[in-house]
């Protein structure tokens, strides 16, 4: 499995029979496909759809029916469609039990950046503010650091914050945060991770959840 | 009376200068028909609200390139460069709204509401220049409501009295932008005679639609 295959795996583990669930683009799109069996969740996207089911067949795409990511999907029975002002209303008000999120960055108390990089134009946010803004639980996917090595879970935050409103949880390949009034708790490592790896590889600072517990790789021996 | 008219008829209604919604969700529910007809005319010097500006060369696109976009008005134009680069040559303003907030604002535009708080970008860039209160411990930002001289839309299916129903996700702005313009310009794929829609599936009530135009080509 690729790093962001485990990360969109522990982000569908964290949701609860019944959820609705918005998905961005990227990571949080793959968590679609490792939604456990035994559980039913709908899926929501903000450009007016509620029930959205696999992404079509060749030959079988729709031009009205695409996601928030402009890509063709499908519906499942029972789902609806609605007008964007009733949509960003669901959001903005609550209605959304879970967003799952990438992000440019997190920082130490959970606050994301995700809209603008600073040097280029601010030209696009679309609904990153108000899904932060609205959702019950926001679930940060993303890798744990850059291409270039960086920390992406800093300190404060390089890039214009989306919402003073911070995430709930942080999932990376390495690891998972919880977030609460006081900021990261390290709560779990995935196996052959090492507690050392994540201080080295995280700018913010975190407190470690009590009886952490590293596991040897699943895997060890294979790619 | 008859609502339908050409869509040479339709640019009658489009003046230099005028501020403009159209719908879509990229090109998804985008009046095409009614964007290209513009395309062909001299009009300049507009004013757009609407999510995205089209595709680089594709749908509005087509318009910043030919730098007929005055201003533009909307949530999510990094998927055009064109609009990049218009932007930095100084040649294209850009307001750019959160986009539940552009939606309620077009919502409110239509509702006979002036202005409205919401939570959404409170603290962030987006607040720089608005009015802030606080409500229940809470920072809010004031957004004003959004109004246009013509708006040009998509539904699927119209009937002659200009009640509309729309397709899947190309719903989107089309509804909340039919309440909220002076002229209001549906382009459809079908017109069925009155009694043709059923009452409950109607989403847009015929008077929110002044003209209707047909769709051309696939």
């Amino acid at each position: 499995m690729s790093s962001k295959e485990v990360i969109a795996k522990r982000a569908a583990a964290a949701l609860v029979d019944g959820d609705i669930v918005n998905l961005g683009i990227g990571i949080p799109t793959l968590a679609a496909d490792f939604i456990p069996d035994h559980i039913k969740v709908f899926l929501h996207s903000e450009n007016g759809i509620l029930g959205i089911g696999p992404t079509p067949l060749e030959g079988k795409v729709d031009k009205d029916l695409v996601n928030a990511g402009k890509l063709p999907v499908t519906v499942e029975t029972g789902a609806s469609y609605f007008d964007s002002a009733s949509s960003f209303g669901m959001i903005r008000g609550g209605h959304i039990d879970v967003s799952i999120l990438g992000v440019l960055e997190v920082d130490e108390k959970g606050r994301v950046a995700n809209w603008s990089v600073p040097g280029k134009s601010v030209l696009g946010v679309g609904g990153a503010m108000d899904l932060l803004e609205g959702s019950k639980k926001v679930i940060v996917t993303t890798l744990h650091t850059a291409k270039n090595g960086a920390s992406k879970i800093v300190k404060d935050l390089h890039y214009p914050i989306t919402s003073e409103r911070p995430a709930d949880i942080i999932i990376t390949e390495l690891c998972v945060f919880d977030v609460d009034a006081e900021g990261l708790i390290l709560t779990e490592l995935f196996p052959g991770v090492s507690l050392t790896e994540v201080k080295a590889k995280t700018d913010a600072y975190f407190r470690i959840k009590e009886n952490l517990i590293e596991t040897e790789s699943e895997s060890k021996g294979a790619d | 009376m008859t609502k339908l008219i050409t869509r040479g008829e339709a640019m009658n209604y489009i003046k230099d200068g005028c501020r403009m919604m159209v719908g879509g969700f990229g090109l998804v529910g985008c009046p095409l028909t009614l964007v290209e007809t513009l395309l062909a005319t001299s009009v300049t010097d507009l004013e757009i609200i609407s999510n995205n500006l089209g595709e680089p060369g594709k749908g509005l696109g087509a318009l910043v390139r030919q730098g007929r976009v005055r201003k533009g008005i909307g949530s999510y134009f990094t998927s055009n460069p064109d609009v990049a680069a218009a932007f930095n040559r100084g040649e294209l303003d850009i307001e750019l709204l959160p986009q539940g907030t552009l939606s309620e604002a077009i919502r409110a535009g239509g509702a006979g509401i002036p202005a409205f708080y919401t939570g959404v970008g409170a603290g962030t860039k987006i607040a720089e220049g608005k009015e802030e209160r606080v409500f229940s411990d809470k920072r809010y930002i004031l957004q004003e409501a959004l109004r246009a001289d013509v708006a040009l839309i998509k539904a699927r299916k119209a009937d002659e009295l200009g009640n509309l129903i729309y397709s899947k996700s190309a719903r989107n702005f089309n509804p909340i932008m039919a309440a909220a313009a002076n002229i209001v310009i549906a382009e459809v794929d079908e017109i069925v005679p009155a009694g043709g829609l059923c009452p409950e599936n109607i989403v847009t009530p015929h008077l929110f639609v002044d003209f209707l135009v047909l769709k051309e080509g696939g």
